[in-house]
């Protein structure tokens, strides 16, 4: 059910390989096949990698929405004054402990889950969960039931009622099509990280929000999560987040 | 009497034929100048060939946006030749109707073609088909009212099996010339 696609990388190459041979010149001047012009592809995603998040609140400040900004901008999502039915993609979450008076803040998005209940109670397969693990809303076929929303218990997705203009050419956003957190699917596949994590070293300097691949061990991410304890929001559901915050 | 019958048959048939001819007569004589507009497309701002030869296009489009579409966002792979982006890369023009023309959109290029052939487009209801007004934009052409590019359309086909459609360099007329 979880789509994992069997397309490794090595057989892809292989099969580039096989292409490249197709032209083969029976003699000079003389092809056999003509070979079409390269449009280069990258892609697809496979199972291999598992793109995650790590979170540190101790780093994260009350004060500080550069993440929230950041997302906003790069997929072109903004409120209209009705907090109730306003998208959010992100949003920063503030806890204390009112006995000690102990105060965290932290990011929270879609977590990435491994078994996402939001696809299990999708009626048209529109929620679905990449093979690398990022989830998403294909919007194609989502019909706005908004199950997903109900079934999500991190509130992560949002429901678009309002008609879209502007919308970023990556970003299509449509009225009466649920969305959430892409954790930058587009800046992934051309090699790059989330805007949030960008503009959390970059702009705010704090650098509490750190990328990467958690299946491959010498990864910085997996090397902090191997060294650190971290928590992942709601354990206890067995949903298995690729979020991983520190500090709660 | 079944001499009688074949007589009313055919005087039937006469007052039939009269009466087609009279409703037809003006149709006919007004041809030229009514009729559903043609669609008149610009030509794109960059390239001379599209990614597939135009006839097979004009068929296929719709599967390959829809195919690829699917491996993009489900399946990860990016880049491959069949993308609405790349459609609006070299296809949007510059229409007055649409922000004063002061952006170049997909928009025209596309529903130009679907009202003619009643096809509801919606994909623009999500995907921005704008882009900002360059140099190369082009301004939209009007539709085609003369039904003569039609029929030629049509001969065309008959004659050689091969439509040559109003977007090919034939019918072009620039607003701007």
């Amino acid at each position: 059910m979880s789509g994992t696609s069997e397309f490794t990388p090595s057989r892809r190459a292989l099969l580039t390989g096989a292409g490249a041979l197709a032209g083969i010149t029976i003699a000079s001047g003389v092809t056999l096949i003509s070979v079409t012009p390269a449009h280069s592809a990258s892609g697809p995603a496979t199972s291999k990698n598992r793109w995650g998040l790590l979170i540190d609140s101790g780093k994260c400040d009350a004060g500080c929405d550069e993440c929230v900004v950041a997302c906003r901008t790069e997929q072109g999502w903004q409120g209209h004054d009705r907090p109730q039915s306003d998208p959010q993609w992100i949003r920063k979450v503030n806890l204390k402990d009112n006995k000690t008076g102990a105060a965290h803040s932290l990011p929270v998005m879609c977590q990435h889950c491994e078994n996402p209940p939001c696809v299990d109670v999708c009626p048209t397969g529109a929620s679905m969960k990449r093979a690398d693990g990022i989830v998403l809303v294909d919007k194609h076929t989502c019909i706005g039931c908004r199950y997903c929303m109900m079934a999500c218990p991190y509130k992560a997705r949002s429901f678009v009622h309002e008609d879209t203009t502007g919308q970023k050419p990556h970003m299509p956003r449509g009225k009466g099509t649920v969305e959430s957190c892409t954790l930058c699917v587009h800046r992934i596949d051309k090699g790059g990280i989330p805007a949030c994590v960008e503009a959390c070293t970059e702009k705010a300097g704090r650098g509490a929000m750190m990328f990467g691949d958690l299946n491959d061990p010498d990864s910085a991410i997996a090397k902090e999560l191997s060294k650190r304890v971290t928590t992942r929001l709601r354990a206890d559901l067995g949903l298995v987040p690729g979020v991983h915050y520190q500090g709660l | 009497m079944k001499k009688q019958v074949i007589q009313l048959t055919g005087s039937l048939f006469l007052v039939f034929a009269v009466m087609l001819a009279l409703v037809a007569a003006p149709r006919t004589a007004g041809a030229e100048q009514s009729g559903v507009p043609l669609p008149v497309l610009s030509k794109a701002i960059k390239g001379e060939q599209c990614v597939e030869p135009a006839n097979v296009m004009r068929r296929e489009h719709m599967n390959y946006l829809t195919h690829q579409r699917d491996e993009t966002l489900r399946e990860g792979i990016r880049g491959k030749k069949y993308s609405l982006q790349q459609c609006t890369e070299c296809h949007a023009t510059a229409a007055p109707e649409i922000e004063e023309g002061k952006v170049r959109t997909l928009q025209p290029f596309c529903t130009q073609c679907h009202e003619y052939a009643a096809v509801k487009l919606d994909c623009f209801a999500c995907h921005n088909p704008t882009l900002p007004l360059d140099k190369s934009s082009r301004i939209l052409n009007t539709p085609n009212h003369d039904t003569s590019a039609l029929q030629q359309m049509i001969v065309s086909h008959l004659n050689e099996g091969v439509a040559a459609a109003p977007g090919d360099v034939n019918y072009q007329k620039e607003i701007s010339q």
